[in-house]
């Protein structure tokens, strides 16, 4: 332990400023800082502090995906297998889907970490956290076929756009990881959508008739659809298991509402993430769900939308990000009520987009601090008037 | 008792070294200081020279702006140095202690008797005047106005704080007389706060001639700000006075005996104090005087006043005007490896659950001053308002204070609060923020365009 120490006090100088390697310096730090708590004592204010940091806060939520993760590689492999009639063993699941899905946590760290490192020496700051949580996600909300350079833009675009040119993490108005996706779904659709991106392998099948191991090709009826292409209850009735175990096709890491739930199990626990975005997302959710029921929009029962596609996905992981939800109590329900309802709204009522969950909390994200600038006025209004009365 | 006010929210922080109900040691002063730097805002105006002599209740400061506004000299000796920092401002002036106190005499004076302005006089003269602080901004109660209303917490809840009852329950009589005069001096009369938990363990809840509130809560329900919060809000336009009831007792004996009589019990408390226990002594001590609670004053921090919103004032400081405790911890200068990574830090207290502190809710803590991280922009919204039993947004003010922008710094309540009251906030904060400077700061502000 002392030994490695000494290793790091012994380089230290050649990454400070005017050392050799000078230009590295809050890349040093960050990987400094990453393995060691720094020495810094506290300057004024209050003499002793609680022992939980960003980078606590952020390895829970990246803990919390874990579940989501290791699911979606097993399920990648196992959609491949399912397509295609292979009728590979887990292992063999489970190696493809490590080969689909690694390259694009490559990626996506890759290039969002090296432009924070950068934006983090040009800034002169130490390099935050934030975008830990971003690139575990973002693998995890893309079809797994998607083409690795795309990626790289979207993450690129998201990364600078999104977030630096606003401060950095805890400046940023939308959600990073969404933002990359919702890049990739209006720059490149036709990647991004239809019933051929979901399935690895199934895209370049199409495109040049062969595919890692496509066996005798295509199962007849695999469509490679995700339950949202064809949302009724015919259709759907059989899969609800499958929804639920998250056995069908969709984005990497938003099918299994089983794995969800327990990342989401420890969000709340820890109280990192906010139950009431979570809760009223789904009520607001089932309220729509029912109300299209009653009204013939669908005849699914409400239930239904909270398993299909991103819905769960986004409400655990992606409309509670701290920064870009809403910031108070009361603004909290109204904004977690308002992406359900939105979401699913989308999903019912507008042909162009079977999945409404990006949308909505982008959307919401624009307006959280509008939510919360009513919620202030009125409380402050409130308080006004109880000290007249008194 | 059934307005007692519950405060849900809050913290007691688990640090160790809790000063036992003894007292060690009666210190004979052999150098103390007066600090303007105890108030704040206060441009002082030097009444001494180095050589004079001086007795307890000696004015050796003045308030450039109202000089009627005493400072007093806590001892009888002579003045031995002014100390004075950057652009001659002044930082201390240190008197050596004569062996035998000798008081300046003020007369015993029968508080009954007295009108409002006689009360007034006799503080301002003496040199207690300074034990009033004035809501909003916490500075020294101007004379000339009239508060809404005075403000007295009668229990702490501070980090290891001096046990009130051990420290002050002889001065019973005192305090009581202080609260006859001070009453005198506003038509909303003296609000008395105690813990409804301690209510007929405490002496105080005797006090007459006051109007009582119960509270129950964790840190900082023990804090006036967050009390006048709960019984009457502060409006702008409106003043109130806070005063300690440690002042207090030095206000009564002022009337009681006609001495300026600051003596006190000190907590000398904290992880790195060898048993700690209450010494006596007076304001301005240096803290060279409590060797006898450590062996080494190397890497240690001595902080006048709680581990929250005290004052670091080094080994050779002096102990501030209204404090009477000192914290004595170890400065956390040190590496730990992968600390935020490992899955248990026994060894440190987090209020969050992201650890496991919630496992061992009586376990106290050696707590050093390492940051624990690095400073980052606010991101996680909700961890203030869990440890703030105040009806405010403190993301929106801090951000107001930061911005300079008053309008919005009013809406949010700049008024009702102070360093002391937002303290477990930046204790609490995952992005290592300074939240006490931030508000210092935006009470500057206030100060220099409001005024």
């Amino acid at each position: 332990m002392n030994g490695l120490r000494n290793l790091v006090d012994k380089i230290k100088p050649t990454f400070e400023k005017g050392g050799k390697l000078g230009f590295l310096h809050s890349t040093f730090d960050a990987f400094e800082t990453f393995l060691f708590v720094p020495n810094t004592v506290t300057k004024k204010g209050a003499h002793v502090r609680d022992c939980v940091d960003l980078k606590r806060v952020m390895i829970m939520v990246v803990l919390a995906l874990v579940p989501a993760m290791l699911f979606g590689i097993w399920n990648t492999g196992y959609q491949h297998s399912l397509a295609f009639g292979l009728d590979w063993g887990f292992w063999n699941i489970v190696l493809y889907g490590l080969v689909k899905v690694l390259p694009l946590y490559i990626v996506a760290y890759l290039v969002g970490l090296g432009i924070e490192f950068v934006s983090a020496q040009l800034q002169g700051h130490e390099v935050n956290e934030g975008y830990l949580v971003s690139g575990m996600l973002i693998p995890l909300i893309v079809p797994v076929d998607v083409p690795l350079w795309m990626l790289a833009i979207a993450v690129a675009f998201a990364v600078i756009i999104g977030k630096e040119i606003f401060g950095g993490t805890g400046m940023n108005i939308w959600n990073p990881a969404l933002l990359t996706r919702a890049f990739l779904f209006f720059s490149y659709p036709s990647k991004m959508s239809g019933d051929t991106v979901w399935t690895g392998g199934m895209t370049r099948y199409m495109a040049e008739g062969t595919a890692f191991q496509c066996g005798n090709g295509l199962v007849d009826g695999v469509s490679g659809a995700t339950p949202l292409a064809n949302p009724t209850l015919a259709n759907l009735e059989p899969q609800f298991m499958d929804m639920v175990l998250g056995t069908v096709p969709g984005s990497v890491g938003e099918t299994s509402v089983i794995a969800i739930l327990l990342g989401a199990a420890l969000l709340i626990w820890t109280g990192v993430a906010s139950w009431k975005i979570m809760a009223s997302s789904v009520v607001g959710g089932l309220v729509i769900g029912y109300l299209g029921y009653a009204v013939g929009a669908t005849d699914l029962p409400g239930y239904y939308q909270l398993v299909m596609g991103g819905f769960l996905f986004g409400t655990v992981f992606m409309a509670t990000d701290p920064v870009t939800s809403a910031q108070t109590e009361c603004g909290k329900w109204i904004y977690g009520f308002l992406v359900g309802a939105l979401a699913v709204t989308v999903r019912l009522w507008n042909p162009g987009y079977p999945e409404g969950m990006m949308l909505a909390i982008l959307l919401m994200n624009t307006f959280a601090p509008l939510i919360d600038h009513y919620v202030i006025e009125g409380s402050i209004k409130r308080k006004a008037k109880k000290v007249k009365i008194a | 008792m059934s307005n007692n006010i519950y405060l849900k929210k809050g913290l007691d922080l688990p640090i160790s070294g809790v000063a036992a109900q003894t007292t060690k040691k009666v210190i004979v002063p052999d150098v103390v200081a007066v600090k303007p730097t105890d108030f704040r805002g206060l441009v002082p105006k030097l009444l001494v020279r180095e050589g004079d002599k001086v007795l307890a209740g000696t004015p050796v400061l003045a308030d450039k702006m109202s000089q009627n506004i005493l400072f007093a000299s806590p001892v009888s000796g002579t003045v031995a140095e002014v100390v004075r920092g950057e652009k001659r401002k002044l930082l201390e002036v240190r008197i050596k202690a004569d062996e035998t106190q000798e008081y300046v005499d003020f007369g015993v004076k029968k508080v009954a008797d007295m009108s409002a302005e006689q009360i007034k006089t006799a503080l301002l003269e003496s040199g207690l005047w300074p034990a009033l602080t004035q809501r909003p901004y916490g500075i020294v109660a101007n004379p000339e106005s009239k508060p809404k209303a005075i403000f007295v917490s009668a229990f702490t809840t501070a980090p290891l704080a001096a046990n009130l009852e051990y420290a002050l329950g002889a001065d019973f009589e005192h305090i009581q007389t202080a609260i006859n005069a001070l009453g005198k001096l506003t038509d909303g009369g003296v609000h008395l706060s105690l813990n409804s938990e301690n209510y007929s363990g405490t002496p105080f809840h005797k006090l007459e001639n006051v109007i009582q509130h119960t509270f129950t809560g964790k840190h900082p329900a023990g804090n006036v700000g967050v009390q006048i919060h709960h019984i009457s809000p502060i409006r702008k336009g409106e003043t109130v006075w806070t005063v300690s009831l440690l002042m207090l007792a030095a206000i009564g004996k002022l009337f009681n005996t006609g001495k300026y009589d600051v003596r006190r019990k000190i907590a000398v408390t904290g992880p790195k104090a060898e048993n700690p226990a209450y010494v006596e002594g007076y304001p301005g001590i240096s803290m060279k005087e409590l060797k006898d609670f450590y062996a080494s004053a190397e890497n240690l921090r001595f902080v006048s006043g709680d581990v929250l919103t005290g004052t670091n004032v080094g080994a050779e400081g002096y102990l501030g005007f209204a404090d009477n405790q000192v914290t004595i911890l170890e400065e956390g200068n040190k590496y730990e490896l992968f600390g935020w990574a490992k899955p248990f830090r026994t060894s440190q207290f987090s209020a969050s659950r992201t650890y496991f502190s919630w496992l061992t809710p009586n376990k106290k803590y050696d707590m050093d001053t390492n940051l624990h991280g690095g400073p980052r922009a606010f991101v996680v919204n909700d961890t203030y308002g869990k440890v703030l039993p105040m009806d405010l947004y403190p993301v929106y003010l801090l951000k107001a204070c930061l911005a300079n922008d008053i309008d919005k710094m009013e809406k949010f309540g700049i008024y009702e609060v102070l360093e002391e009251d937002l303290a477990l906030c930046e204790y609490v904060c995952p992005s290592k923020i300074y939240i006490q400077q931030i508000i210092t700061d935006g009470i500057a502000l206030m100060l220099k365009e409001m005024c």
